[in-house]
């Protein structure tokens, strides 16, 4: 069996724009995701309440892993050209800016 | 601010009206989608990616599915719904007996809490492996036979639940048709 057939990939990736902001105030509750190939509205209504995992490596050891996660969920599209709003239980640092978000494809509702 | 009400009796051994709203658990709705003898893919867990086939759903709500476990080694087990894509492709399960499986037959065994001796308490806990008892293989045999004949008539059918799903570049799930 090949790599590919024992770690089957069904998130969609996703790139952390930022957190929702005007100008001057950022409100950090709230972060903007870009997920790939997804480019309208209609597009990213497909992927209202799917949870998401910000992955991240850390210096020590926890729970018998270097990498640590934090999750969240999409809430609602931001914009007209496929952008999205997603909260996470504790909210993103801005060190994930620009870095990978995995948009798993549950709670299904196909 | 509002008034309070005075209570109706001032009676010591006044008896607490039972609530009207009691809580009924009822299982979750069932898609459209799935129907016995669809064939689902499993999103998260350790058979993520894999085709599996409807079988029923329990009282709890949960998906009762089976591999068939000969195909991709998915026993009979239960799934939660949303945690699930289902496809358009049926298999035939009108053979297979499923009445007697429900919630207690997955129900794991209590583990009964010993207390632990000075000795004992510094030891690390011995994993006992897990064993498959024989009444369950004998039930996923006899569940199974009947799918697996109704998978061997259709062409392809073998080749197209032993496969995992997985995305790859350029996919886009949001327009996909399962």
């Amino acid at each position: 069996m090949t790599k590919k057939e024992n770690s089957p990939r069904l998130y969609v990736r996703a790139v952390v724009l930022g957190h929702k902001r005007g100008k001057s105030n950022v409100h950090e509750h709230t972060s903007l995701l870009q997920i790939e190939n997804v480019q309208s509205k209609e597009d990213s209504k497909w992927y209202m309440g799917k949870r998401l995992v910000y992955i991240y490596k850390a210096k020590t050891l926890k729970n018998g892993s270097l990498y640590r996660s934090m999750w969240g969920r999409v809430t609602r599209p931001h914009g007209n050209t496929g952008v999205v709003r997603a909260k996470f239980k504790k909210n993103l640092p801005c060190t994930a800016t620009g870095r990978r978000v995995r948009v798993f494809l549950y709670p299904s509702n196909i | 601010m509002a008034e309070a009400t005075a209570p109706k009796s001032y009676s010591l051994d006044a008896v607490k009206k039972p609530l009207k709203r009691a809580r009924v658990n009822r299982p979750s709705k069932l898609r459209t989608s799935i129907t016995p003898g669809t064939v689902l893919i499993i999103l998260a867990g350790r058979d993520k990616g894999k085709r599996v086939v409807f079988l029923k759903q329990l009282e709890s709500g949960l998906l009762l599915v089976t591999g068939p476990f000969k195909v991709n080694r998915v026993p009979l087990r239960r799934v939660n719904q949303r945690y699930v894509i289902a496809t358009s492709t049926k298999v035939d399960v009108s053979g297979s007996d499923v009445a007697k499986f429900d919630d207690s037959y997955f129900a794991g065994e209590q583990k009964k809490k010993e207390k632990k001796s000075e000795g004992e308490f510094f030891e690390t806990e011995k994993k006992e492996k897990k064993v498959v008892s024989q009444a369950r293989k004998d039930d996923q045999a006899a569940v199974d036979d009947k799918i697996l004949a109704a998978v061997a008539s259709e062409p392809l059918l073998k080749e197209y639940l032993s496969a995992r799903f997985s995305l790859t570049s350029g996919d886009k799930p949001h327009r996909m048709q399962f």
